[in-house]
């Protein structure tokens, strides 16, 4: 596989390693009165689709930047990579 | 039709015109008591047990290819009960007992093999885990023998015992463990099944839950509708999708985990052996071909095949620690999907769902769990009550914090 790194252009996946889906960016609040029920679902619980699924990979061998993939679990295809960084601070600005 | 030696020798001398289909092809009846959503290994084991332990009826299995089509039959068969944890090791260990009368059971040959399994040891770090290991496998009522250098040397003499980076310095045998034939495990179980009353019902897709006031009535599928009063789901590395469809999220990711079998050799590897510094397993089939895997591929995958990285690493692995394997060709390589649990344990469990229970989390290692599995489901189906061996095996532990996580990994499936 390869992925079209934002900065770096087509980088082969082996240089990566694997996180798991993007939502783990919405870290939940830990002061939030559900806080303990709002982790055990962040930490444990995953949409796991079979399709688009937006994954977070980390250059390790590279320029070691967090991205933000979107893949196709079914077939492999790479449809397109982001920044994570970019990904968090846009929702952030929402 | 019982299968005997007397009977192969009779067919043998008539041109082999007696046997018959194994099982019957039914088309499915309006309702069932119990319904089981998956016909592999686990599947058909819980409906043999259900039907034949249990003494339940009214049993249908819903398999959305042909029986056998999954995990069951795409892995490299290894049985083994050489676990850690409390949670887990009195269940494997009940497994592997279950193994050992299997075929007289269910009057077929699942070739169970015990021709064990070495886990090789590289540190001296490592020695003292397995110990650890050992000791609670003994506990467990199961076998366990550490061995030195000088008797890894004797059993397998053709290892790279000199690899400067990972000498081999013993290992951890557990004899009874080793390998079945995985496709004669689920005919073996389809079989019983069948002949016990079970409806195998194949091209049959779930595809949607009927749940009414918080209670299962019955399921969607691809040949109608079909009522039930229990519900038992064990799709494997399908779970995270099935279970959507009753509204819930697994801790769970589906991963692809390759296998490669090389052409077939003369008898070379004795047992079942692990490289306990890469990512390599090796056995060799009856057939001569060596049967051969490592690492999953590590990230989410629906593909039933995988990357060549992992293809390379492998390899790598092999010449490692065998460098006599080098020149064996490569025939096949294939993929499955594997459900991985947030802590690389199974569930085997009730559902917040009233009537619709869960077998799930298998992992790479449920082929052994396959006896086990269907018994304590079908056991938890039948009474409501988890089988002994597999009380920790629930859906809410992670939630408790009550976690099995053998290898100490947290919630990184790919890492399990
Ligand atoms: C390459 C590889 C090597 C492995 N090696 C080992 C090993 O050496 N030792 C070991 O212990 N384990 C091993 N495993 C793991 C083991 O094979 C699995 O954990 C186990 O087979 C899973 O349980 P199962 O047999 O019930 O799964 P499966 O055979 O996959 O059964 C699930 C069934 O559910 C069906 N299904 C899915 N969705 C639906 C639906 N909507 N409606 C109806 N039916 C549906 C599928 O078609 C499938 O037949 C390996 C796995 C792989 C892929």
């Amino acid at each position: 596989m390869l992925i079209p790194h934002p900065l770096l252009g087509l980088r082969d996946a082996q240089e990566f390693t694997y996180l798991g889906d993007a939502r783990l960016l919405d870290r939940p609040d830990g002061l939030a009165p559900d806080a303990a029920e709002a982790f055990a679902d962040y930490v444990y619980l995953r949409d796991n689709p079979a399709g688009l699924h937006r994954e977070l990979w980390f250059h390790e061998q590279g320029d070691r930047s967090w991205l933000v993939v979107t893949r196709d679990t079914v077939t492999h295809e790479i449809l397109g990579a982001e920044l994570a960084r970019d990904v968090a601070l846009a929702r952030r600005s929402k | 039709m019982r299968f005997s030696a007397l009977r192969v020798f009779q067919q043998a001398l008539t041109g082999h015109k007696g046997w018959g289909p194994l099982w019957r092809n039914p088309d499915p009846q309006p309702a069932y008591d119990y319904v089981i959503v998956g016909g592999g290994g686990h599947g058909l084991a819980t409906a043999y047990y259900l039907a034949n332990t249990f003494r339940q009826a009214r049993i249908a299995v819903l398999e959305r290819g042909w029986l056998g089509q999954g995990n069951i039959g795409r892995n490299t068969t290894i049985i083994r009960s050489n676990y850690l944890l409390p949670g887990n090791e009195p269940f494997y260990e009940f497994s592997m007992k279950l193994w050992e009368g299997l075929e007289q059971e269910f009057n077929f040959n699942a070739m169970v093999s015990q021709r064990g399994i070495v886990n090789l040891i590289h540190t001296d770090a490592q020695r003292d885990a397995y110990r650890r290991r050992g000791n609670a496998m003994l506990l467990a009522g199961a076998d366990a023998e550490l061995l030195d250098r000088d008797q890894v040397r004797a059993m397998i003499p053709f290892l790279n015992f000199d690899n400067a980076r990972f000498p081999i310095k013993g290992g951890l045998l557990q004899r009874r463990a080793g390998t079945a034939r995985h496709d004669g495990v689920a005919w073996g179980y389809a079989r019983g099944a069948d002949r016990a009353g079970v409806d195998l019902i194949q091209n049959c897709e779930v595809t949607g839950f009927r749940i009414e006031a918080g209670l299962i009535r019955g399921l969607e599928t691809s040949r109608g509708y079909i009522g039930a009063g229990k519900v038992g789901v064990a799709v494997a590395g399908m779970t995270g999708r099935v279970m959507a469809m009753a509204g819930m999220r697994m801790p769970i990711e589906s991963h692809v985990l390759q296998a490669f079998v090389s052409e077939g050799l003369k008898p070379t590897i004795p047992g079942v052996i692990t490289f306990g510094a890469g990512h390599f397993y090796v056995s060799q089939s009856d057939k001569g071909g060596l049967v051969f895997g490592g690492d999953i591929d590590g990230y989410n995958s629906y593909a039933q095949r995988g990357n060549l990285p992992v293809v390379e690493d492998v390899a790598e692995g092999g010449m490692a620690l065998m460098p006599m394997i080098g020149r064996a060709r490569l025939l096949r390589i294939w993929g499955g999907i594997m459900d991985m649990s947030m802590d690389g344990s199974p569930i085997i469990d009730r559902t917040p769902v009233e009537g619709l229970y869960l077998n799930a989390g298998w992992c790479y290692g449920g082929f052994k769990a396959t006896p086990a599995s269907g018994y304590a489901f079908a056991h938890l189906l039948a009474t409501d009550r988890p089988h002994d061996t597999a009380q920790a095996y629930r859906l809410d532990r992670f939630a408790r914090g009550h976690v099995i996580d053998e290898k100490g990994m947290g919630a990184t499936p790919n890492l399990h």
